[in-house]
């Protein structure tokens, strides 16, 4: 194996241990929240993923924002493949977050959806990434997909902050009623719940991480097969 | 011998894998009409494309009067006039409304007077105000010619100028570049004809697969000596 | 600067009198809104008991639903007729073209919105409109072309077009849109211009950083 793929490996594994520390650190180490109501206890929870798969996202599109930057500077094709592999990951995340604010609002308040800020502003996001990833399956040149991918990703992650604001502004009017996991939580994060939720962060920055590196190293394996498709009919 | 006008060095251009032009080195002196042959998929819209500063390299460098086009490709756009079968006109506007407009993006002086020789060159003086959508083909390929010499470019780029005219407005439109090029403009056409090619050039070359297979000078060829050799590389005009 | 300036203007005045000529985009971009009026219409009237408070998303709505069709038609057109290529051969800074062409969208979406505006008065039988309610809308326009004119510009190189610019647009537009009906909501209830500040701010605040974008990446977006 060679240098980048053995440290791949061993990365992987970190990773995996990394996650499990912080499933053991939600589950087991970190008390109940003392502030919100006892039959939702456990399933408060939840924010030991929920509020580190939302952050991994806004990473996962910092690194194709600044990935897609790169691409238009210098034309290289391994930008391309960040932005490409850093955006879906940032769509996995979204959704991963949004679905685990779903589970945790059902429970709470009885209703799987709710207009608060963060979450419609994921939701946002998530629509905002989709369109990229339409926007590259309707180009065929790699080359000028590379570019116009790069271009919106630019607007596009621009956008998400001024979104941001705007629905938070916006929500003054219809105050939100309902907290979020992450508002639960914060109330009442005592030292050991500090604790699991930095562990929590950290393991899924370096699950981010591992998963980046195997995108993109997947990334360039695809170059590599359409390279010597191009090379065997010629 | 003097500097070349145009240098090409190295030239490389691929869409994403796909190779086009693999390698090409050519010197074209100031005031030659050079002729460029090869089949379809040959690259030579390509290399066209790249001189007009419409497209960038790959790789490879094409200096013009010694300057690096993508060093000031707006600066040079002023010396390069291009026809491509693209009439590149706007069929809701007339033509004197089209050649102000070129006249603009060019930024002519005293562009009245220019427009209204230009038309009268290309025999379109009468149909100033019509509309472009209402004129024949070769009233276009005429129109696109005045537009491509509005600002007096010395270097003239011409893709396919006779592809879609009927023989009698080839043969005009022939005698006309031949009018216009002489020994102060520097012309590089493309055709398909090669009986055509050669009445105009001074130099004829070959493109095939991205390279340059072929590079005389024109007035020691004739069309019975440059048939069988244009038949092999173009051969039925598909790319090989 | 008078060279810029000159290409900028030839772009704009080929784009408008051709559009003066043709009218193709402008009637198009007029009837569709007209009949979004008709539609939302429809869609509120037997629900809502004062009409009046759907005055500001629907005109947003409508604003948005047919700017689009206006703004896919800035490189469409050209991009077909391969005119493309005579506008990058121009010895200037590309930019010229994006200005050109984006203040030319502009100007027919401004034209849309002052035949939209009067027939709202109208069909609500109330007069919403007041100077910082079309300052608003100036605001809300200008970042609504700046971004829409790049996309346009985007969309030209995909197989599916004009299909596309919607889906790109809408939700970039957003904060634009919250601010444009939250601040009417604001104008027709009597705030002043201070109180809606926030938000005017923010339009502010989103054409400014729009425009230095486009301006930077417009040159990526039509090189070859």
């Amino acid at each position: 194996m060679t240098l980048s793929r053995r440290l791949l490996f061993y990365w992987n594994l970190l990773a995996l241990a990394a996650m499990l520390f912080a499933v053991y650190a939600a589950l087991v180490m970190a008390p109940d929240a003392m502030n919100v109501d006892p039959s939702i206890r456990p399933a408060q929870r939840i924010i030991y993923f929920h509020v580190p798969a939302a952050w991994s996202s806004l990473l996962a599109f910092f690194v194709a924002f600044v990935a897609s930057i790169l691409n238009l500077a210098t034309k290289r094709v391994r930008w391309d493949i960040w932005a490409r592999a850093a955006s879906e990951l940032g769509i996995a995340f979204t959704v991963a977050a949004i679905i685990s604010g779903s589970l945790w609002a059902k429970p709470a308040w009885n209703t799987y959806w709710t207009w608060d800020p963060r979450l419609t502003t994921y939701t946002i996001v998530l629509l905002l990434y989709i369109a990229y990833f339409m926007l590259r399956g309707a180009i065929d040149e790699p080359s000028r997909r590379a570019r116009m991918a790069a271009v919106y990703n630019i607007f596009a992650f621009i956008s998400v902050p001024l979104t941001f604001m705007s629905i938070r502004w916006w929500n003054t009017i219809h105050p939100v009623i309902v907290e979020s996991p992450d508002n639960a939580g914060k109330f009442g994060l005592g030292p050991n719940m500090l604790n699991a939720f930095m562990i929590a962060n950290i393991a899924f920055v370096i699950m981010f991480i591992a998963l980046l590196a195997n995108r993109i190293s997947l990334g360039w394996a695809e170059e590599r097969i359409d390279a010597l498709r191009e090379r065997l009919n010629f | 011998m003097a500097k070349p006008l145009i240098e090409v060095q190295a030239l490389r251009k691929a869409f994403g894998r796909h190779r086009v032009l693999k390698g090409l080195d050519l010197n074209i002196q100031a005031g030659e009409s050079v002729v460029l042959f090869g089949p379809n998929g040959a690259g030579k819209t390509t290399f066209l494309r790249i001189l007009a500063t419409l497209s960038k390299p790959t790789s490879g460098t094409v200096r013009i009067s010694g300057v690096d086009i993508n060093d000031n490709p707006e600066g040079i756009r002023q010396y390069l006039g291009l026809v491509t079968h693209a009439p590149l006109l706007y069929g809701d506007l007339s033509a004197q409304e089209n050649l102000r407009f070129y006249g603009r993006l060019y930024g002519i002086a005293n562009a009245e007077k220019r427009i209204h020789e230009l038309l009268e060159r290309v025999g379109l003086l009468h149909r100033r105000k019509d509309l472009v959508r209402t004129f024949s083909r070769g009233m276009v390929q005429r129109m696109a010619i005045a537009r491509a010499l509005l600002h007096n470019p010395p270097i003239l780029l011409l893709d396919e100028p006779d592809t879609g005219l009927d023989p009698q407005a080839a043969e005009m439109m022939t005698d006309f570049l031949r009018e216009i090029g002489g020994s102060q403009r520097t012309v590089l056409m493309t055709t398909h004809h090669l009986e055509r090619g050669l009445a105009l050039a001074d130099r004829v070359l070959i493109l095939q697969g991205g390279r340059i297979r072929f590079d005389e000078q024109a007035d020691a060829l004739s069309y019975e000596t440059l048939r069988p050799t244009y038949d092999r590389y173009v051969g039925t005009g598909v790319a090989l | 600067m008078k060279r810029y300036l000159q290409v900028l203007w030839a772009v704009l005045w080929k784009d408008l009198r051709i559009e003066l000529r043709t009218k193709d985009v402008f009637t198009s971009m007029a009837v569709f809104a007209v009949l979004a009026l008709m539609i939302f219409n429809f869609a509120f009237e037997l629900r809502v008991p004062d009409k009046s408070v759907v005055i500001p998303g629907v005109l947003w709505v409508a604003i948005i639903f047919s700017g689009v069709l206006g703004l896919g038609r800035a490189f469409i057109s050209e991009k077909d007729r391969g005119s493309m290529a005579g506008l990058l051969l121009a010895p200037v800074d590309r930019s010229a073209i994006y200005f050109g062409k984006m203040l030319a969208s502009l100007l027919f979406i401004f034209v849309m919105e002052a035949i939209l505006l009067p027939l709202m008065v109208i069909f609500f039988n109330l007069n919403f409109l007041s100077w910082p309610l079309l300052l608003l809308l100036f605001l809300g326009t200008v970042g609504f072309a700046t971004v829409g004119t790049v996309f346009s510009g985007l969309a030209v190189n995909t197989r599916t077009r004009e299909v596309l610019l919607p889906v790109l647009l809408f939700p970039v537009m957003l904060p634009v849109l919250m601010a444009g009906i939250r601040a009417t909501i604001g104008f027709m209830e009597g705030d002043t211009l201070a109180d809606m500040m926030k938000w005017i701010n923010l339009l502010i605040f989103f054409d400014i950083l729009y425009l230095v974008v486009s301006y930077l990446t417009f040159d990526f977006v039509v090189e070859e």
